[in-house]
């Protein structure tokens, strides 16, 4: 399955990615009513980690992992391996217990503290790159092919 | 092939998909005394405060049991195995035979017997949807509970009842709440937090009498002498694995049923996961229960390899829980509060008015634990480096930043625990960080 891989050295910390990210998974798909007149603004799925004021950054995402640490840890039965491979997360059915938080080692699942619910990667389900890799001006995110282990 | 799964939860979750990754052809039969198909156990508490509904139980798909092909035995207990001619006996005398067995029966409530308490009705235990759902009938006659025992399940049925606008008292025996798997500082944020939604919480003192005509309840007497007036008592004071009906079995059983790293028990073609298996500890390698909810399903899944002829290797359980209480987020994992504080080195952060704690707990330049409360992100980078056992002596220091993560940590362990290239793609980076 094609996976985000995510370039250390080409990334410029420009959070890119995460305004993509949530702008992809508006109601309006469209970044100024997104970030100015949703009432519930989604919360990005990527995270863009920095340091030294930047020197060093990366952007870090939902790894889709062969064997997923969060689909062991969830308690509902939320997180599912679809038969793609995505794993996904069921937003009905999370009860928001933060399981998957404890047990993802690539600290890829994010607290939405507004609906109570986990929120992860999805892939984009509705395109054809996922829209952090698009909206990277760098390349620093891939969608490419390749096994996780 | 005849595989045989008794207990339906999720050991035996991990356990079929990992025989069905192999071998789609063995007829796989699972038995459970429950009757429900497997259910999200931990949710009983949100079942009980009416956070979820009924539909909200189910762990898996509706398909799961047809899409597996699995022959499912609900309403059905074991009551023994003969491991010469490798059947297990069901109540009622029915026998099934087996290739390979899986005990995959998890835990009972320990009961102890506290005088007054056998002749009296509304004596709870807190473990399955069959109590929740008890409970959740009898609740609008209930005017206050007592909850024996300050653990995890003790004070989610106790904010289950609380939820139903019940009154509630914790009585723990330990000097704080929680004891097991958290510290002092983190035990004392909960139990502020439940003080503050009004429950009440005893510390250092214990149930001795339950006192009440026939069988009604009218109080509890403590320990120090003080009485609780009460009409429900709910008793949350652990599990022992269930492994009892293995008593005229061959099967080496300490506290729980004894496996090795790849979940084998002293019988030949018996394997035994979760709850009611007792395996080696990450840490110490001694072995030991470990009721834990992702190392039941890593145990599961380790077990179903091989007993479908793979071979995967157990790391060792590593204890890890992530609760709410009333909102507050905790999260603690592996080695939380050593013995002897001198071979480890303690590093902590904490504002308890604001709900705030984190602690990192490290030995020999190792991550060996941690406790979170509050501000829960990003845990499982923890976790990560602990089951990695990356040496963090340079990197100590930023373990208590709020927003810590992989830029934190050197590039070449950044390569190789988040590995940005993935990992199929260069072949000299081992393929580890995915855990199993």
């Amino acid at each position: 399955m094609k996976r985000i891989y995510s370039i250390e050295d080409a990334c410029i910390g420009c959070h890119l990615c995460e305004i993509g990210c949530i702008t992809e998974h508006s109601l309006s798909k469209d970044p100024v009513k997104a970030f100015m007149h949703e009432k519930e603004r989604p919360i990005s799925r990527c995270t863009v980690e920095e340091l030294n004021g930047g020197i060093t950054s990366l952007s870090t995402t939902c790894r889709h992992c062969d064997e997923p640490d969060c689909l062991q840890a969830c308690i509902s039965g939320a997180i599912q391996k679809d038969s793609e491979g995505v794993v996904r997360l069921d937003r009905e059915q999370c009860v928001g217990c933060w399981s998957c938080v404890m047990a993802c080692p690539y600290g890829a699942i994010q607290r939405n503290l507004a609906s109570k619910k986990a929120n992860k990667c999805d892939l984009c389900p509705d395109r054809e790159t996922p829209a952090c890799v698009d909206a990277c001006p760098n390349r620093a995110l891939v969608y490419r092919e390749g096994s996780q282990k | 092939m005849n595989y045989v799964i008794v207990g339906n939860s999720v050991a035996a979750v991990g356990a079929i998909r990992a025989i069905r990754a192999l071998d789609q052809q063995g007829n796989i039969t699972v038995i459970s005394r429950e009757k429900h198909n497997a259910y999200g156990r931990p949710l009983i508490s949100y079942l009980l405060g009416g956070l979820i509904n009924e539909k909200r139980m189910s762990y898996l798909p509706d398909e799961f049991y047809s899409r597996h092909r699995i022959n499912l035995l609900l309403n059905s207990e074991v009551i023994g195995v003969d491991t010469d001619s490798r059947k297990v006996k069901l109540v009622g005398g029915d026998t099934i035979a087996y290739d390979r067995l899986l005990l995959a029966t998890g835990g009972d409530p320990f009961v102890p017997p506290i005088e007054g308490i056998a002749d009296k009705d509304r004596i709870f235990t807190f473990t399955t949807w069959d109590d929740a759902a008890k409970l959740k009938v009898i609740s609008q006659d209930i005017n206050h509970a007592v909850v024996i025992g300050g653990g995890l399940i003790g004070l989610k049925a106790a904010e289950g009842l609380n939820l139903l606008n019940k009154s509630v008292t914790v009585i723990e025996l330990a000097d704080r709440v929680l004891s097991s798997a958290f510290d002092r500082p983190a035990g004392k944020i909960v139990a502020r937090k439940m003080k503050a939604n009004g429950i009440d919480v005893i510390t250092e003192d214990t149930v001795v009498r339950i006192e009440g005509e026939g069988t009604e309840i009218t109080g509890v007497t403590l320990k120090s002498g003080d009485f609780i007036p009460c009409d429900t008592v709910i008793v949350a004071i652990g599990v022992r694995p269930a492994a009892g009906f293995l008593k005229e079995s061959n099967i080496e059983i300490k506290r729980g049923i004894v496996v090795d790293n790849t979940m084998a028990t002293s019988a030949k073609d018996v394997f035994a996961a979760g709850d009611v298996a007792e395996a080696a500890d990450f840490f110490s390698e001694q072995k030991n229960p470990m009721p834990i909810w992702p190392d039941a399903y890593i145990q599961g899944d380790i077990a179903g390899t091989a007993m479908a002829g793979g071979a995967k290797t157990y790391a060792g359980g590593l204890a890890m829980n992530s609760i709410e209480f009333f909102k507050v987020s905790t999260i603690s994992m592996g080695i939380t509060n050593p013995a002897d504080p001198s071979e480890f080195e303690i590093h902590s952060f904490q504002d308890i008015q604001n709900y705030q704690y984190r602690k990192i707990v490290l030995k020999n330049n190792l991550l060996v634990g941690a406790v979170l409360v509050g501000n829960v992100d990003r845990a499982g980078i923890f976790s990560g480096l602990i089951k990695e056992k990356i040496d963090m002596k340079l990197f100590k220091e930023s373990l208590l930043l709020p927003d810590f993560g992989f830029v934190n940590l050197s590039r070449e362990i950044r390569d190789t625990l988040f590995s940005p290239l993935g990992k199929s793609v260069n072949k000299d980076i081992p393929a580890m960080a995915t855990g199993h």
